[in-house]
């Protein structure tokens, strides 16, 4: 109950934020941050939960921008019907890859789906309709009646989003899958003898994780009014996406949002100040350092200082 | 598009060096992935730092296949280095810190390569040498020297380390840690030891075909990026750990490449190591040559 008190109270401070007279750009940074805290979350359902590295989030991230993009020019679909059908398209792109490759070990699942990247851009590349390699601008629609300004409106929705993907994780963390996918990680041969059925799990996250990926690209269009597949399907994504909660805290809910605030902001502030490159320097950097020095990430340093000044 | 049995001949032909040439720059993975089950995703990216090193060699005037062997023992450290990082701070925790393990190199491809872009820039490096921009003719084919070289290289590297790995003591013991480590320590050997040489080679190894990778074509930090792709395809459809598997599976991946090339055009060339990759992993994972 608390949670649900609590997600309405950051929802509806996002919405007001959006109204108020705040300067543009925050909402235009915020966005970004937002939109990361969606990806990390998905990715934290199976990379955490259950343990299966997905180097792919830029795959599914991709795919949702242009399948909206695809219903954009096509048929003029509005915004949510967009994050509904990318969401679907990502969906069944997690669940063919994981039936394709989640049975294999962790390993051989990571790799295929930085190859699941690969492909879809090399298709998005050659697909004239979507603007081909020089990509294709989009022309905004009329802003909706509260919102002033369409970056604005944009970020009130990825707020929704990001407490959607959020309540789900939690979900699925609460719940009994939740605990059989933490069988998974611990140890697959153990979970499958005492009768958790690891290949349905593992499918169910990889779905869900991807169907949540996909909604998250599917405003990112609209947010630049343009789509190009090199910058779309970046390996960039994919290293934030398991950066963030990796940094956070894996084993947690909560863990995912921390990374994304935390190197969010680093992110936008050192790409705004510094420059691009640096921006990903300091993620593999900040991946590495915590990978080796703080194993559960910033909730595992937490807990270890609670525990000491008790 | 018109069809000839001279462009198909032309491209096997170049699907054949093209292939020789993948296996050497996967032969480094299918040490450190194949036989020593270390995730190594950051190996095309530490090639590609082998590329960069040759460049800087190479700009002294030095020849760039010599230069790549100068680098091998500097390489060798550097593997060294890694898996004893590696070592201590995830494979000695076991499976608990696997996942760890994989974002480590992941990460470390990533600090890789934005060290080489700080460095070098985003622009595109090459070398000069003799054997570079001319080709060999033979009636009406034109073989690139510089396909040569990578092919005669690439031949002498994968021979050379199947030789080493089944002829003397220590190639034998890389082997034997591949297939039975409790059992090496049974026999009061040091797994993490041979482990440590063996690494310490497929990265010495990577010196010399990142040397070959700059030889073939012009080189940018972000070219590791596609090699992923071409490498892990290689040693997965070789079978894991499989020397004479990696060749038999290069040539497999140059030949399919070039005929897409051929057929199809280069956009869609990248999509075709991916794509085999996905293939062997549905249908066969453990690959051709596998266990």
């Amino acid at each position: 109950m608390t949670y649900w008190i609590g997600a309405l109270v950051v929802l509806a401070a996002a919405v007001g934020a959006a109204l108020s007279g705040i300067n543009e750009y925050f909402f235009y940074a915020a966005f970004v941050v937002l939109q990361f805290m969606v990806l990390a979350t998905a990715w934290n359902i199976l990379g955490g939960y259950a343990g299966y590295v997905n180097f792919g989030t830029a795959a599914f991230f991709a795919i949702g921008a242009y399948t909206a993009v695809v219903l954009f020019k096509a048929l003029g679909a509005p915004l949510a019907v967009q994050i509904v059908a990318a969401a679907l398209v990502s969906g069944l792109l997690g669940f063919g890859v994981g039936l394709l490759t989640l049975r294999l070990r962790g390993i051989f699942f990571a790799i295929a789906t930085v190859a699941v990247i690969f492909i879809m851009e090399t298709m998005m590349v050659n697909w004239r309709y979507v603007g081909g390699a020089t990509g294709l601008q989009l022309l905004r629609p009329d802003v909706m009646a509260p919102f002033e300004s369409y970056t604005r409106m944009l970020f009130a929705v990825m707020a929704l989003l990001a407490v959607i993907a959020v309540s789900v994780a939690r979900y699925v963390q609460v719940s009994w899958i939740g605990r059989g996918l933490r069988a998974i990680r611990d140890s697959e041969e153990a979970a499958e003898s005492s009768g958790v059925p690891t290949l349905k799990l593992k499918l169910f996250a990889c779905t869900v994780s991807g169907a949540l990926m996909g909604a998250a690209g599917a405003p990112m269009p609209m947010y630049l009014s343009f789509i190009e597949p090199a910058s779309s399907f970046s390996l960039n994504y994919s290293v934030s996406a398991l950066a963030m909660p990796m940094i956070g805290g894996t084993a947690h809910w909560i863990g995912p949002i921390i990374g994304a605030l935390l190197l969010g902001s680093i992110q936008q502030i050192v790409t705004v100040t510094i420059s691009n490159e640096i921006n990903v320097l300091v993620v593999g950097v900040l991946l590495v350092l915590f990978v080796v020095l703080a194993p559960d990430g910033v909730l595992g340093l937490f807990k270890r200082w609670t525990r000491y000044f008790k | 598009m018109i069809f000839s049995f001279d462009l198909l001949f032309e491209a096997l032909i170049f699907g054949v060096l093209l292939g020789c040439f993948y296996a050497a720059v996967s032969i480094g993975l299918s040490v450190s992935f194949g036989l020593l089950d270390v995730p190594h995703v950051a190996h095309p990216a530490v090639m590609i730092l082998g590329s960069y090193a040759t460049y800087v060699v190479a700009s002294y005037g030095i020849d760039p296949i010599v230069a790549g062997v100068i680098l091998m023992p500097a390489f060798f450290v550097l593997g060294i280095l890694i898996y004893r990082f590696y070592y201590e701070a995830f494979e000695k925790r076991g499976t608990e810190a696997a996942v760890r393990g994989l974002a480590f190199f992941f990460g470390l491809a990533f600090i890789i390569e934005v060290g080489l872009i700080l460095v070098f820039g985003v622009d595109q490096r090459m070398v000069e040498a003799g054997y570079i921009g001319s080709s060999l003719e033979l009636g009406d084919y034109r073989i690139p020297y510089r396909m040569l070289v990578a092919f005669g290289v690439a031949l002498v590297l994968t021979f050379g380390l199947t030789l080493y790995l089944s002829k003397t003591f220590t190639g034998r013991a890389i082997k034997a840690v591949a297939q039975d480590e409790p059992a090496l320590r049974l026999i009061g050997a040091n797994p993490v030891r041979i482990k440590q040489w063996a690494f310490g080679i497929a990265t010495g190894v990577s010196a010399l075909a990142g040397a070959m990778l700059i030889i073939v074509g012009p080189v940018e930090p972000a070219l590791d990026r596609v090699y992923i792709g071409r490498t892990f395809c290689v040693v997965v459809l070789a079978g894991l750990g499989s020397m004479t598997g990696t060749l038999a599976a290069g040539l497999i991946l140059g030949i399919a490449e070039s005929i897409v090339l051929m057929m199809l055009g280069a956009s869609w060339a990248p999509a075709v190591a991916f794509g085999l990759l996905l293939l062997v992993l549905g249908i066969r994972p453990q690959g051709l040559f596998g266990r």
